[in-house]
This record gives C-alpha cells, structure tokens and sequence, in this order.
C-alpha cells in the first residue's frame, strides 16, 4: 500500500479552478467574437488571433526569462486578455501589427511587472487599449464602415461610428444615428468587439449562470450611466441649434443610446468584473459600478474623447483598494 | 522681454532665499543631537540587520556599543573579529575574541527512503506541520522538512537537500546569527563553536524517546545507552532523557565517541580522510576534507 | 427552513453508510486507554502494573478543573501504564490492559428495557455527569459537567441538541436517532432538567428525512423537546452556526454560548448521557462510521474505547484497498488524518473514512486571482486572503486586530479557493502565532 498522506483539514475541496473560471470567461466571449466575424469579415478573427497569440506568447516569454518561474499560459488568463485587446480596437488592417505592441504593453506592463497573475491593479486589457489609443490616436479612432465591409478583405472602407458623430456635434449626427434595434444587434460602426450588446448580453447570462461574476457591478455600472444620462437628457435633450450661425448639436442624449453605443456593454460585462481589479465585497463592488457609470458619461459628455468607459474603469480600477478596505464583511460575531 | 525674466528670477530667487532661511532654522531646532560616533561604529558593521546580536538591527546594536563604552555581551555574529576589532579600536576598549560558530543540523538525513513513512501533502511551513502531527519520518523530535530554516536565513547560507528532506549548511555563508535556530520549531538547529580547522564532533540526533522506541523510528536515533560517555577522556558528554550531548567547549575532537557510539548517531565533520573504512548503515558521506560541510 | 444567514459552502454528502445498521465490534487482546480523552489537561491513572479492572471501572481520575474521568471498556489486568503513540505519531499517557473476559462493574444496569424517568436533581445530574466521565461527542470533548454547570450570573435559555451531521460522510448521530431515539429523547429531557430549560431543540438536517420523521414521533411522547428541521449547508452544525439557525442569536467574539443563554451538546452526546444516568454506563463505549468510496462495504460500529484503528478495519473491511491516499478520523472538512493506524481510538472520535487517493490529493497552489470566493464562503464574516497575506508576512498584530481568532476553522475558505491556497492552514498557523504573542506579553 502506498504511503498515508497528510495534510490539516479540510481534505477536499470544491471543482472550482483558476483554470475553469479564465476557461469560462473564454466562452463567454465566443458570441461576441462570432457577430464581429459576421459584421467585420475575417480581419476580426485575425486580430483576435494575432493578439491571443501574442498574449500568449510575451507571458510565455517573460516567465521564462525574466522573472524565470514556472510558465502559467495554460490557465487561460492571456488569452481572456488577448481577446478583450482585440474586441476594444477596431477591424483594420493597420491592427493587425499594432495590436502586437497592445499585447506586448497589456501582459507586460498591465500584468507581468506587477508579478503575474492576480497582482495587477490594473485590469491589463485597458492597460494596452489606452496605450494604444495615445499611442497610435489616428488608426485607433479610424472604424470601417459597416455597409461596406467585404467579408475577406482587409482594406477597408472607413465610416464613423455614432459616439464619433455625437462627439462632434455635427447636425447630421442627429439623423444618421443608427436604430436602437441595430445598436443593439450590432449593426453599427464600432470597435469590433463593442458593437453587439446582444451577444456581450448572452456572455453575461452564461457568466451568471455559472456564477463566474455576479450582477453587482454590471448593473451598478449600466444602471449609473442609464440614470445619470437620463437626468441630463430630461434637463436638456440632444437636439439642432444654431450657434454662431452654424447648425450643431446641442444637448443631451438619450439613455437608451448612452448605454447601447460605445463600450460600455462590454466594459461593465467584462472589463469592470475583472476579479483582479474590482472590489470584493458585495458593497464595494456596487461602489465601484456607480463610480465607472459616472465617470463614463462624464468623459463622454464633458470629456475630450468621444469613448470614456475605458479611463472610468481604469481610474476606478486605481481606487479598488481603497474600496477594499473600507468596504469589508459584515462580521459575524461583533 | 528681459524685464520679464529679470523679474522672474527676483521672485523666484526671493523665495527660495527665504525658504532656505525657515528651513535652516527648522533644522537648528528639530536637530537630533546624537554622539558621532555612533554612526562610525554603524558605518563598520555589515549592515545586514539580521537581528543575530539580540539588538533590533545594526544602528541598534552600533548604539548599545556606546552606550555602553565596551562590547561586553555583545556580539556582531556575521561581522566576526575583524568587526570586534575595528571597534573596540573606535570605542577604544578591549575586544573580546569569541570562538567563531556555526550552525549545526542536529538530525539523521531523515525524510527519505525508508524513513519517510508518509506523505506530507499540507502547508510547507514546519511551524504548522509540527502541530498536525509527527512529520513523515514519524519521529516527534526531527526534522520535518518543510524548510522554514531556508526561508529565515538572510545569507543564503543554509538549504534544502533535495534527495534527503533535510537542510544543509554552507559553512563559509553561516554567519551563525542564530536565525535558522529560532525558526526551527523543533529545535533541531544549534549555533556550535565551528572548531579548530573547522573539525567538530556532535550527536546527530535530539530524540528524547526511549532506545528501543527511537530504534523504530531510525535506525541511527540515539538511544541513550552511555558508551559515549564513558569512552569520552574529557567528560565532555553527558546522557540526559535518553540523549546523548556533546558540550562543545569541552569536546578537543579525539573521535573516540564517534567510533565507540553502537548506532553511529555521532558525526564527525572536516576531518581528513582516515584509513578506516566507511561504516556500511551510515547513510552519508565519508569523513572526507570537505569544502562545504555536505550535512551538519 | 432555518439556517444561518452568513457564508458556507455544499461539499458533496456521500452519506454512502445511511442504511449500515449499527454493528458490534468484538473486542481485541489489548486495549489501550488513552489518559486525555477530552479537552484539557489528561487524567491521572489510578491503577498500576497488575491490578485487575471491570468493565466501566474507573482507572484515569480527574484531578484538574478541565478534565473528564476515564473508565475503563474492558475487563482483565493491566499491563502497564505508559506513554502510547496517539493517531498522530505523538506520545500520550496511555494504560495498557490485557483483556480477560467481559465482566462488568455490577453497578451498571445492562438489561435492554428503556427506564423513563429520572429522579435526580439538576445539581445530582451535573455530579453524575462528571462521575461518569461525560464529554461532548460532537469531536470536541468538551467535559459535559463543566458545560451544564452554568456559571453564576448566566442563565441558560435554550439546550439545543446538535444532530445536524452536516460534515459529508458521517452517519453515526442519524443510525443512533433511527435505533435508539426513546432513549436520545429521555437523555434530551435529563439534559433539559439540569439546565431548568422550557424547551430543548433538536436540530437535524434535511438531508435526513427519515431521522426527523423518527424524531419527531418520538418526541410527541415527550415534553419540550422541538425538532427543527434545517437547510443543507456546511457548517449547520457548528455551534455558533447551529445556535444562529435556530434562535437567531449571534455569539459575540470571543465569547461562550452560555453568554447568549444557550447549551449546545451533540445527539451521541444526549445517548451517552442516558446510559450514564439511567443504567450507570460510564463512558466506555463509542459509535463510529467506517465508510469511503471505494470500501467493499460500508458500516456504522459501536466499539469500546481503545480500540485500534486497524481493529476496526480488520473486522469491519478486512483490510484498507491498495489506492488508499488518507484514513480520517473525523469528517473531510474537519477531521484529521490518521498516520498511526495502531493507535487507540478514543471518546468523540467519529469516524474511520478511507479516502481513495486521487481524492485525497491535494492540488497545486497558484496565484490568488483575488476572487472573494473565500470571504463570502466564511460563515463568521472573515477575509481569509487577507489573513493568509498577514501571516505570511509575519504581521501578527494587525492579523490579530482583524479578528483572526474568530475563525471556527470550517475549512469553507479552502473549499471553496479556486487557486487552491492552504487558506485554513495559514490560519490555523496565525492563530497559533497569535496566541504565542498574546502570552508572551504576559
């Protein structure tokens, strides 16, 4: 017979795994990345491919010769990040490359040079999608046009999207605003990953179902930014004004569009859940929702950049700690 | 244009002119006034903070020394003589040569083989593995491998041997600060005078159990049975609680316990290479000159 | 359904042995009796080399305050009286007596009929308790005459009985309640007399559907004895858990049940006390469940203290299968694992659980992905991750000052992590850290 083990108690324990979860989060993702396939061709699936891989491929590298510790790729959580830098950066050509040094600075910057796994305080995604931004602001704000997208081709023909027109305030804005019901399938001009609130909906409930996340800061989150924006758009909403003698738009505009445009379906669902980086307790977590949700609409509405959930999350994602520590447990025995 | 600057630079240079001022005054009269030579006495220490003097660090054990005006009692364990020295040349006074010391694993390579007699499968910490149970030798007094020695050393200077589960000491990183010791929840570890040539004799064992219970567990467990005692010419050895103990101030490593001890739990280390043969139950390596003490 | 509010986790039940009826274990050549049965300091041997004993003879006193008496399980002569390597390798006081025969104290009433009514005062039932060396069998052994003494100033206002059985494979509390649930209920109402309590609450886990009918039917037949069925979930059965599920109280920290008016004894504990108060059976004999998946049979035995682990192997599955990876003494979250198996078994043990070793393997720890799993899993409202971060830091303190000598050491935290962090563990060591400092300030 083989020799007795030992160990303190407990002697078993639950099937829940670092791996199950990142594995998890993976498939949540499948329906997204299937809608930019359909919407943006076949560049969508190589920049998901590229930047896995080369999420992939930068831990591997940087576990093995400069923190030299065991590899961790396998536990799924590069290619979580892989995917997230792609869906938050636009189906170009030009990304094909430029999403390489995205990876390079969300796994070894937003991960690695903290120490790994579970050390960042920075959700790692953003981290390389902010980067990116300021880094390359020309090929990062440049979205196809989706009427006009072939399904194998690269070279595309380039269009707005609607924060873009918003952000500008030119008066046809108005009237080329796309369906709520296209919105929400994802018939718009978009990062590619952002586009579908369906399918980032159908990852959530999969996420939910398998306890993966709970509905705290989705919710606080969405909700913040439906009501914050609801607030602006009954004081004042978005409608054509002369001013200085030129048609623009003034105003407000309306909840349904805030939440359904842009980032913020996908940020709140998965970047701002992120369990590294958000606040454990049920409390802090809905904190941190309100405060992403805020700062959101407030980015976009006062704020230079027409897109403002990923520096809400970020700048959230820094106060998290604090978070931490005045928001504990409720005690048992006081 | 100029004016501009000219007037910049006035102002500026104003207020740093009179910040300099608040700040000279400030530190006039916040000054901690401290003996200078405190800090030469700090400035010769190694630095490594290491807590092996017994003080709460290097600049604590340099104030101790002054305060005191001598290094009566006190000790810089990795600084050795040439530290004792240089201060008792600062503080003018005498300097006591203390026998150098080094650290000493008082336990058989014991959780391998057919000593291991379970698996341990819990938290690698010594310190909570000796409050589950005995440890996978299965003897109440050993080592239990799990390396909480290692992780308190600051020099490096002691790890753990892979084939064998216990730890192994570099004799020339030890600077026998004692850490190791105090970390060891057995109490296996002991700070020994290193020796003339670095020649020391100890028993390799701390089992207190009776012979025949010990015998059970390992078989080269001290089982108290007092030959080494006897033979020792210089009543250096004593047998307490069915242990055998080697005071090292009094042991001149003559050898004759090592050869005498029926169960070979005494060990001899940094001797050269005799004409007798290597004893057959002795799971370790020769008496050989060895550059490194291989096990302690 | 009651249960408590916070954390717990569902580990899976195999409660494989429900239906093994209670066993007779014979008795071996040897026997060797543990000096410390209980919690607190051992008992002191009152028989030497060569003194013959009786069935239920007393042969270990207590002398101290915290300490229980031990009697002796079998009858012949002593062998000798010393140390003896306890399950966990360490060396314990122990008598050691060569058995002859089966003769009994004459005092014990060994006839099976149920005797109903107890005649003693409360303060005569207390005594009697600690005559006949009562502890709490629920694997804490806390002496039974030190717990129903209720200090002055405190007044107790529930007696609630424990047979929750929520750590996975135990079976022993719910075959006594199917077999012997007059007498569990006679000993209910003893224990509820000498407390002076309206009502005594019986808590039982859903999981057991037959056990509360049974309970239940019986109870009818009694005064103030309440069954309270609660929902599944691990820890039910802890003590400051139980008493929240079923009175809403909370046990402030670092305070008894007794200071929120409330006696918690375990079910076997309520059987003991019958035998010892209505037939005069000292605390000699102990039910325990030999179970596992890959055991060819499973059993529920009634054995006589002392008895070996591999005594009960022998006679109840021959012998353990080769794939064996730990022997438990206890339950899987809980329990302990057993490395010596000639040790003596002793009162409050509850099991023999053979766990097959790829279920006994324990994972590789990776990083901490931050989850929260482990706070909300905690039933006292505790962060294990941080204390698992303060202990590793050697900050004691600061461990001490975010409450972590509140943990009940569930083994929720560990459960439920899914980068398999040593998390009770590295508590369990703070806790011993903190406490070392604590009395070193002393």
């Amino acid at each position: 017979m083989n020799l007795l083990n030992i160990s303190g108690s407990p002697h078993v324990h639950s099937d829940e795994s670092t791996k199950k979860i990142m594995w998890r989060v993976n498939m949540a993702l499948i329906p997204t990345l299937l809608v930019a396939i359909a919407y943006f061709g076949i560049s969508a699936l190589l920049i998901s491919l590229i930047s896995v891989l080369s999420c992939m491929l930068f831990q591997w590298l940087i576990e093995k010769y400069i923190l030299k510790v065991p590899s961790t790729v396998c536990d799924g959580s590069a290619i979580v990040t892989g995917l997230l830098l792609a869906f938050n950066v636009p189906a170009t050509a030009s990304m094909l490359w430029i999403v390489v040094i995205g990876a390079l600075v969300a796994i070894g910057i937003g991960k690695m040079a903290f120490g790994g796994l579970g050390k960042n305080p920075f959700n790692p995604a953003l981290v390389g999608r902010v980067f990116l931004l300021i880094s390359f602001p020309v090929q990062m704000t440049t979205w196809p046009d989706i009427s006009k997208v072939q399904f194998f081709g690269l070279d595309t023909v380039t269009g707005p999207t609607p924060l873009g027109m918003l952000k500008e305030r030119g008066a046809e804005a108005l009237d080329n605003l796309p369906e709520v019901w296209d919105m929400f399938l994802g018939q718009v001009g978009g990062s590619f990953g952002e586009v579908s609130a369906l399918a980032i909906l159908l990852g959530t409930a999969f996420l939910l179902w398998k306890k993966v996340i709970t509905w705290h800061i989705p919710v606080a989150f969405i909700g913040t930014a439906a009501i914050f924006s609801c607030i602006l758009w009954l004081v004042n909403p978005v409608h054509v004004e002369a001013v200085d003698g030129v048609n623009q738009l003034v105003g407000y505009i309306d909840p349904l569009t805030t939440i359904l445009s842009g980032g913020i379906m996908l940020g709140a669902c998965f970047m701002a859940t992120d369990m590294v980086t958000s606040p454990m307790a049920k409390s802090g977590q809905l904190i941190f929702g309100v405060g992403c949700g805020l700062l959101t609409v407030i980015i976009r509405t006062w704020g230079a950049y027409p897109e403002g959930v990923s520096f809400a999350i970020l700048l959230m994602n820094s106060v998290t700690p604090l978070i931490n520590r005045w928001c504990k447990p409720q005690r048992f025995a006081c | 244009m100029t004016q501009q600057i000219l007037i910049a630079v006035i102002v500026l240079g104003a207020i740093g002119a009179f910040f300099a001022v608040v700040l000279y005054f400030v530190a006039q009269k916040f000054k901690v006034v401290e003996d200078p030579l405190i800090d030469e006495v700090a400035e010769v220490l190694p630095g490594a903070n290491c807590g092996g003097c017994g003080k709460a660090g290097c600049r604590a054990f340099a104030e101790a020394c002054v305060a005191q005006h001598s290094l009566e009692g006190l000790r810089c364990a990795p600084g050795g003589d040439a530290v004792a020295a240089k201060i008792a040349e600062l503080l003018g006074c005498a300097v006591e040569q203390g026998e150098p010391q080094v650290a000493v694993v008082r336990c058989h390579p014991a959780n391998c083989g057919e000593n291991r007699r379970s698996n341990y499968d819990g938290l690698r910490s010594c310190a909570f593995a000796a409050t589950v149970y005995t440890g996978e030798n299965g003897c109440p007094f050993g080592c239990l491998g799990c390396g909480d020695c290692v992780a308190a050393c600051q020099f490096d200077a002691i790890h753990m041997d892979a084939e064998t589960g216990t730890p192994v000491v570099d004799e020339d990183k030890c600077t026998a600060c004692g850490a190791c010791a105090k970390a060891c929840p057995r109490r296996v570890i002991e700070l020994r005078n290193k020796g003339n040539k670095g020649r020391r004799v100890f028993v390799r064992c701390i089992n207190k159990e009776k012979g025949a219970v010990a015998m059970k567990t390992c078989k080269n467990a001290c089982i108290g049975c007092g030959k080494c005692a006897k033979v020792c010419p210089f009543e250096a050895i004593t047998v307490a609680d069915n242990l055998a103990y080697i005071d090292f101030t009094k042991c001149k490593a003559c050898r004759k316990c090592v050869t005498e001890c029926p169960v070979h739990a005494i060990t001899d280390v940094n001797f050269p290479a005799p004409a007798k043969k290597p004893e057959a139950p002795k799971p370790v390596e020769p008496a050989a000159p060895a550059e490194q003490a291989p096990a302690n | 359904m009651k249960t408590f509010k916070m954390g717990g986790v569902h580990p899976e039940e195999n409660k494989i042995s429900n239906d093994a009826a209670i066993e007779v274990i014979p008795v071996p050549s040897q026997m060797v009796v543990l000096m410390n049965q209980h919690l607190g300091a051992p008992a002191t041997p009152i028989v030497q080399k060569g003194d013959k004993v009786k069935v239920g003879q007393l042969i270990g006193e207590a002398q101290a305050f915290m300490c229980a008496n031990v009697h002796s399980p079998v009858s012949g002569t002593v062998a000798k009286v010393e140390p003896c390597k306890d399950a966990f390798g360490l060396a314990k006081p122990a008598v050691y007596i060569n058995v002859e025969g089966d003769e009994w104290m004459e005092t014990i009433d060994r006839t099976p009929d149920i005797k109903r009514e107890c005649t003693l005062e409360p303060k005569q039932i207390v005594d009697k308790l600690k005559e006949m060396g009562i502890v709490g069998l629920g694997g804490a052994t806390f002496p039974a005459h030190i717990k129903y003494n209720v200090p002055e100033g405190k007044k107790a206002e529930y007696l609630i009985i424990n047979a929750a059985e929520c750590e996975p494979y135990l079976t022993s509390d719910y075959r006594v309640m199917m077999e012997h649930a007059e007498e569990v209920c006679i000993g209910v109402s003893i224990l509820r007399k000498a407390l002076g309590v309206p009502n005594a609450y019986i808590g039982i886990e859903m999981n057991k559907p037959q056990a509360i009918a049974k309970m239940q039917e019986t109870a009818k037949q009694f005064e103030g004895i309440v069954i309270e069925p609660l929902k599944v979930k691990y820890p039910q059965g802890a003590e400051k858990q139980l008493i929240n599920a079923v009175t809403g109280r909370k046990v402030p920290s670092g305070k008894l049940p007794i200071d929120v008016g409330c006696v918690v004894s375990n079910l076997g504990t309520s059987f003991a006390v019958y035998e010892a108060i209505q037939k005069n059976k000292p605390l000699i004999e102990n039910i325990l469940t030999v179970t596992g998946k890959k055991l060819p049979s499973q059993h529920n035995c009634l054995v006589r203290i002392g008895t070996t682990y591999n005594d009960i192997i022998k006679h109840t599955i021959g012998e353990l299968p080769a794939t064996t990876g730990k022997v438990i003494s206890g339950g899987t979250m809980m329990g302990k694992a057993v490395v010596n198996l000639d040790a003596p078994t002793v009162k409050g043990n509850s099991s023999v659980l053979v766990m097959d070793e790829n279920e006994a393997r324990r994972n590789p720890e990776t990083a901490c992905i931050r989850c929260g799993k482990c706070m909300h899993a905690c039933p006292m409202g505790l962060e294990p991750y941080m204390f698992s971060a303060l202990v590793k830091n050697n900050r004691i303190e600061e461990a001490k000052e975010h409450n972590i000598l509140d943990c009940i050491e569930c083994g929720c935290c560990f459960f439920s992590c899914p980068a398999n962090k040593p998390l009770t563990d590295e508590i369990r060591l703070g806790k011993n850290k903190v406490r070392a400092m604590m009395a070193a300030k002393k």
